[in-house]
């Protein structure tokens, strides 16, 4: 007898398991009322710095957890840690992303009833984060001005799957040839809606923008 | 750069589905992939060999339709395909405005097996 060969029709999403761990995730912290973040970008645009200038200007209005992701460190988690606020280490061991059901177990070791806002620290990495939705709230990045104004044309769905740009280190402007209209321009191309706050964690320009944003999204999530 | 999740995935998928129609080898996977994922094929099916070994889909090979990144104008609606390698001052080719949405590209699906 000869083996039949059948086509067996299966229309599934290769990514469906964690599609709806994200939003197993998202139906939590509207019940627990935490608010999460995840913020993205390359290693070193800044998102450690970041994070401690948001919690100096926050943690009297807002109860604040870090969940830092690294491939294989916990220097950030230290720094965040040494500024009073619980932070809690994934080590996604050589993973170059967060994906739900990881950001789900790290939640795990915060008592989540007690925290109004947990920002994710992803992987430094501007491709695969894209990709995993973490069942965070907002999705936030952050360019830094040394990278230069073609990032959105190398990385276009990192900036189509944000909420907001943060600009960062734009004491830097001076000192290189970035243009700003231009990188306004291509985010916008492929994302209109999206935010984009110009910041500096060395000057605090835009610092108090983007915590009023980030404050706003928080308080629109509770009500 | 991050087949390794996604590819396990697809192999999840399809021992499921080769064990509900009761088949005992796959010799295929039909897939559909957006051309804005960063995905490679030939590592796609490097990992599949990998991650397969001792399956019921051992030795399948991959079958991967790109679907083209399209874009919708914000303005008139025109759809029209995003070159990828012109991302630099894209404007509707119908009306000249430069807001669009992103009607196709991010696709991840398997579509069918073959399978005896």
């Amino acid at each position: 007898m000869m083996a039949e060969i059948q086509l067996i029709e299966i229309k599934e999403e290769i990514l469906s398991d964690n599609k709806k761990e994200a939003e197993n995730l998202r139906k939590l912290l509207k019940d627990r009322k935490t608010f999460l973040l995840n913020l993205m970008s390359s290693p070193g645009a800044g998102k450690t710095t970041l994070i401690l200038k948001t919690i100096e200007r926050l943690k009297d209005r807002l109860r604040i957890g870090v969940l830092e992701a690294d491939i294989d460190s916990v220097v950030d988690a230290e720094k965040v840690a040494k500024v009073g606020i619980p932070a809690v280490q994934i080590r996604t061991g050589g993973f170059c992303h967060l994906d739900a059901s990881m950001v789900m177990r790290g939640l795990d070791a915060f008592d989540l009833s007690s925290l109004d806002l947990v920002i994710i620290e992803n992987v430094g990495n501007l491709v695969c984060p894209a990709e995993f939705d973490t069942g965070a709230i907002r999705n936030a990045m952050i360019l830094s001005v040394p990278e230069g104004d073609d990032k959105p044309l190398k990385y276009p769905l990192m900036f189509s799957v944000c909420d907001v740009l943060l600009v960062n280190k734009v004491d830097y402007l001076d000192m290189s040839d970035f243009d700003m209209q231009a990188l306004y321009a291509r985010v916008r191309t492929l994302n209109p809606k999206i935010s984009i706050i110009e910041t500096s964690s060395k000057t605090g320009q835009g610092i108090d923008a983007w915590s009023e944003w980030l404050e706003r999204e928080v308080k629109a999530f509770f009500a | 750069m991050h087949e390794l999740p996604v590819i396990q995935s697809i192999l999840n998928i399809i021992v499921k589905h080769a064990s509900m129609h009761r088949v005992k080898k796959v010799h295929s996977i039909g897939l559909s992939v957006g051309t804005l994922s960063d995905l490679e094929e030939e590592w796609m099916q490097k990992y599949f060999d990998h991650l397969s070994a001792g399956s019921v889909a051992e030795g399948a090979r991959l079958r991967i339709e790109w679907v083209p990144a399209v874009l919708s104008c914000e303005e008139c609606g025109n759809r029209f395909e995003l070159d990828k390698t012109r991302m630099d001052g894209i404007t509707c080719p119908a009306c000249g405005k430069k807001k669009f949405s992103l009607v196709s590209g991010r696709e991840y699906h398997i579509k069918d097996m073959e399978a005896e």
